[in-house]
């Protein structure tokens, strides 16, 4: 995603490591620092959805892969 | 991977048809700017009968952002000013802050505000705080950050809105008429769908959380002309695959540690009672309009642009006289054509 375009969507990344309240998600390939501040309960293999670098919740695996699909139709981001 | 329930096209067929026999005008407003996006995507617009109008609301967070916010920044000295990358292209009544770029204000484009801390280790910043309740908490969580860290360089000028009141302020109108209310998402994951209950309590008028998909947002429709026909107004949760009724309680903690509901002011709107938010006492020294002297006024100027009366759903974005002529995506004179969230914006590449 282009960097700072479109700042109110809210996109899906895996979570693949958790280290106190900041983790690393990774969004379709690109691997980026998040803040987990909002969401203490995640768990490394989680889905969330992110915002301005920060997880807002955690969502099921089929709900993130559809939003994904989504976002790659109407905003064509990749 | 499968895809999916939310466009199964038996299901979308059913549904359009259904909604296709429904008789009595009505006007749904979609508040969100990700919604109006899906809709001229998907739409959704052609698949309604005449009698349903969806009309655009205030929910692209740079559209509504007040002239005298751009101006004050342009006005401030060697400091950097960090932002959202949206907002560089809105103009103020003094040009855009891509232009005071060009001669030379330095302005960096940032993804997330904490990356704005690490820019005050080496000069002066001041972050925008621009966006709607998705936004708003990872900026009071940098403000706690700048102040464990006791910075000192760093500052964040509020112009955070909140979107209950603004709806509430809509209602309230007398030049305004809805009948129902597809409600935001993501603003909805950090509020929850309970923040919505004056909706029906105080109005008499229902509402729903839908998600992206054609199909949630042909649900949402669905819903609302179904609690119209029982006259059984109420907040619906479509999107509960994402969001609760609470919302996210950690989140509203930090914001209310750092923030305090104050009135705001929305460009097109006006002045709305307790819908934005303030930096609280405790934290003031992080408050740009503190440091700054910065005070924001009304000082719209008149381009003729009504993106005011397209946010209220007065008209759709074609009335305005300057839509597709002198306003355009690339040479955008209003808000609601800079942002590609913008109610013009959408309509342009949408729906013309």
């Amino acid at each position: 995603m282009k960097k700072g375009k479109i700042m109110c969507l809210a996109i899906p990344g895996k979570l693949i490591k958790k280290e106190n309240d900041k983790g690393i998600v990774d969004l379709g390939g690109v691997n980026k620092e998040i803040f987990l501040t909002f969401i203490p309960e995640v768990k490394e293999g989680d889905w969330v959805i992110i915002h301005t670098g920060f997880g807002l919740n955690i969502i099921s695996e089929k709900d993130a892969l559809e939003t994904i699909e989504i976002l790659r139709e109407v905003y064509g981001t990749e | 991977m499968e895809l999916n329930n939310f466009r199964n096209p038996e299901l979308i067929k059913k549904i359009v048809t259904e909604l296709q026999c429904w008789k009595k005008p009505v006007k749904f407003m979609e508040v969100c700017g990700s919604h109006t996006m899906a809709i001229g995507h998907w739409g959704i617009r052609k698949l309604l009968p005449e009698t349903i109008s969806l009309i655009s609301g205030p929910g692209c967070p740079v559209c509504v952002t007040p002239s005298s916010v751009i101006d004050s920044l342009i006005g401030l000295k060697d400091v950097t000013i960090a932002t959202f990358g949206d907002l560089i292209r809105v103009p103020g009544n003094k040009g855009t802050l891509e232009q005071a770029r060009a001669k030379g204000l330095d302005v960096r484009m940032i993804y997330s505000p904490m990356e704005a801390l690490e820019m005050a280790k080496e000069k002066e910043t001041v972050f925008v705080g621009i966006g709607f309740e998705t936004t708003i908490p990872g900026i009071a969580y940098t403000i706690m950050e700048a102040s464990r860290k006791n910075l000192k360089n760093f500052s964040v000028l509020p112009a955070f809105k909140l979107v209950p009141p603004a709806l509430d302020a809509l209602l309230s109108a007398k030049d305004t008429n809805f009948d129902g209310f597809i409600l935001p998402g993501h603003v909805s994951v950090i509020i929850g769908s309970d923040a919505y209950k004056l909706l029906p309590e105080k109005f008499g008028i229902g509402g729903v959380v839908t998600g992206f998909e054609p199909l949630d947002i042909l649900v949402g429709i669905k819903k609302l002309t179904d609690q119209i026909k029982a006259e059984k107004p109420e907040i619906e949760n479509e999107y509960s695959r994402v969001v609760t009724g609470k919302g996210n309680v950690q989140a509203q903690e930090i914001i209310h540690k750092v923030l305090e509901v104050e009135d705001a002011l929305w460009r097109g709107l006006g002045w709305i009672p307790k819908s934005g938010l303030g930096i609280r006492k405790d934290f003031e020294e992080f408050d740009a309009t503190k440091k700054y002297g910065i005070k924001i006024t009304d000082t719209e100027e008149r381009t003729g642009c009504r993106c005011g009366d397209v946010l209220k759903g007065n008209i759709i974005p074609p009335e305005c006289p300057l839509f597709g002529k002198a306003c355009l995506p690339n040479n955008p004179i209003g808000p609601c054509m800079v942002s590609s969230e913008g109610s013009c914006a959408a309509y342009y590449k949408y729906e013309r």
